[in-house]
């Protein structure tokens, strides 16, 4: 049984649809990446899944429940955490305050020590800058707290929005390695990425968005062979 | 005010106004002894309005009889405990104490449950609605005159009798100028409120949750804060502090509370609000002991009528070299 499965979600902003009848599925210990261009939908479907959005239509099913109506910090209590687009570091928190919201809803508090070294064996740079805010760090260093405070939930689900956006490109090569690393590690990851190259190399499966609809689905190594992907997002002729 | 001393005039002859310098230098220890003492209502009531700023982005006009809620508490506690107006009885240390964190109690317990009410019933329709922000300031004065009136109609246009449980004595002095017991329990009682309230927002899981909500709310309801709950919790952390605010005035001020009364406090808490920078908690601290201090000196050098035109000169003199406060806004920012 899949751990996510979205049937014929539709959303609007307004009276505009951002999605039409997606449906997808994450089964558990999978990575799944949707690629698409600016505006073909992949925020949204994220922010769908969250419940920081409203669906027109369809249902969200998480672990075989309908969730689809519940309250979004409700959700994270189910295991769903995202590391939102634009990163969303509390600029005014130091790095540890910051990993500390991860777990904002955990009630296993004897835990979450544990949690705090996992996060800073994976990010050694955060572990250094534990006690600056979260403002004054680089781009690359918001990306690690936004994906370590992600983890610190320890959610069976982990949204990445768009975790490569606007870093330079030693630190995308190794936040995707750890993104390998983290699924490694048992934990089951929708990835939304431009950079389309790196997402499918390292997804089981993958979904391409197109103006809010599902245009080719398949596993990582068909959409890189495939030619009009290859064309669209790859930048082959 | 009797210029029996030298007066500066300022505009030649006739001029309308007086520096009277050797009285603000004559009284300057006492004014500012005064002025900690009165600001430090103003900093507690300060806080409410600083608070709600941070997580909803939101003035809460309404604020003002939230104190008004808890000034009436307080007094009504005190005549259920069979005190009246009148001389102050002979009480034991121990009975005043106790009547007095009564009747505070009460009062905090009044303003955070008002404050609470005031926001479900004034604001939360409102959000769920997404109405713009010039609603919300409506609708906020709509309920600051519901409540208003309320204790209008109730207790009349005449302030109440003030009913006194503790004589004031003067336990030391500084520079010459005297220090009360009731300043002294005012000031200690005010700034340790303030460092609780400091210490929740910055130390503890749910003041973490009104931060976030303050800094980034999509973000911090996708780690789970449920942001309803935050705003909820907001109003009674402000309320529970104007409520304690309200005795701290009452102890204060020589006539009992009166229906109107919360309206130029509630303006010059805002005032000291924005004067440290709004959203945040140091400064709402220091702008409301500044401006205590700031309008008596003001009232010392140009006379009582000018006392209320001197925190609102301060106020705009600050807000053009520093349009956003002495120390700036913090709990959407910077650490609190």
């Amino acid at each position: 049984m899949a751990l996510l499965e979205l049937s014929d979600v539709t959303v609007h902003y307004g009276r505009i649809r951002a999605l039409s009848s997606v449906s997808l599925s994450v089964a558990e210990g999978e990575v799944v990446t949707l690629i698409g261009a600016n505006g073909a939908g992949k925020t949204t479907t994220m922010r769908a899944i969250s419940g920081i959005l409203p669906l027109s239509s369809g249902r969200i099913l998480f672990d075989g429940r309908d969730i689809s109506r519940l309250r979004a910090d409700l959700r994270v209590v189910r295991g769903i955490c995202q590391a939102p687009e634009g990163r969303g570091v509390f600029p005014g928190m130091t790095v540890r305050e910051n990993l500390e919201m991860g777990c904002y809803t955990r009630k296993d508090r004897k835990n979450v020590a544990a949690d705090f070294e996992r996060v800073f064996a994976l990010f050694p740079r955060l572990a250094e800058r534990r006690d600056q805010a979260g403002g004054t760090l680089s781009g690359g260093e918001q990306q690690m707290v936004a994906i370590g405070r992600a983890l610190m939930a320890r959610p069976r689900l982990l949204l990445l929005d768009e975790p490569s956006m606007g870093l330079a490109p030693r630190f995308i090569q190794q936040i995707f390695h750890i993104i390998t690393e983290i699924n490694e590690q048992g934990t089951t990851v929708l990835l939304v990425e431009q950079n389309a190259r790196q997402a499918l190399s390292r997804a089981h499966r993958a979904h391409v968005l197109e103006t809010g609809s599902i245009v080719r689905s398949g596993t990582g190594a068909e959409l890189l062979a495939d030619p009009s992907v290859k064309e669209a997002y790859l930048g082959v002729a | 005010m009797v210029h029996q001393l030298a007066t500066a005039v300022a505009q030649g002859d006739g001029g309308w106004i007086d520096f009277n310098v050797p009285l603000l230098v004559d009284r300057f220890w006492s004014n500012t002894v005064d002025g900690l003492a009165y600001g430090s209502v103003y900093a507690l009531v300060a806080l409410g309005y600083t608070l709600v700023y941070g997580v909803l982005r939101l003035i809460n006009f309404a604020h003002s009889e939230v104190f008004v809620v808890g000034a009436f508490a307080a007094y009504f506690t005190l005549e259920g405990l069979g005190f009246r107006p009148g001389p102050t009885p002979q009480l034991s240390t121990l009975s005043i104490v106790a009547n007095l964190l009564l009747a505070g109690a009460v009062a905090m317990i009044a303003s955070g449950l008002v404050a609470v009410v005031l926001e479900r019933v004034a604001y939360r329709p409102l959000r769920r609605r997404n109405a713009p922000s010039l609603v919300f300031l409506i609708t906020a004065i709509g309920a600051s005159f519901v409540v208003q009136q309320l204790f209008f109609v109730t207790r009349g246009a005449n302030p109440e009798r003030a009913i006194r449980i503790l004589r004031p004595r003067p336990l030391f002095e500084v520079f010459g100028a005297k220090v009360t017991n009731i300043q002294i329990i005012v000031l200690v009682a005010a700034v340790a409120l303030w460092v609780v309230a400091d210490g929740f927002v910055n130390r503890t899981r749910l003041g973490r949750g009104i931060r976030a909500v303050a800094q980034d709310p999509t973000t911090a309801t996708l780690m789970g804060v449920n942001r309803e709950r935050v705003i909820m919790l907001t109003f009674l952390v402000g309320g529970v502090l104007a409520g304690a605010a309200a005795l701290f005035y009452l102890m204060q001020i020589p006539q009992g509370v009166v229906y109107n009364g919360g309206f130029l406090l509630g303006i010059k808490a805002f005032t000291a609000a924005v004067l440290g920078g709004v959203g945040n908690l140091r400064g709402a601290l220091l702008g409301g002991l500044l401006l205590g201090v700031a309008e008596n000196y003001g009232q010392s050098l140009l006379g009582g009528a000018w006392r209320d035109v001197v925190a609102f000169a301060l106020l705009i003199t600050i807000l053009m070299f520093r349009p956003t406060g002495i120390l700036g806004e913090s709990l959407g920012r910077a650490r609190v």
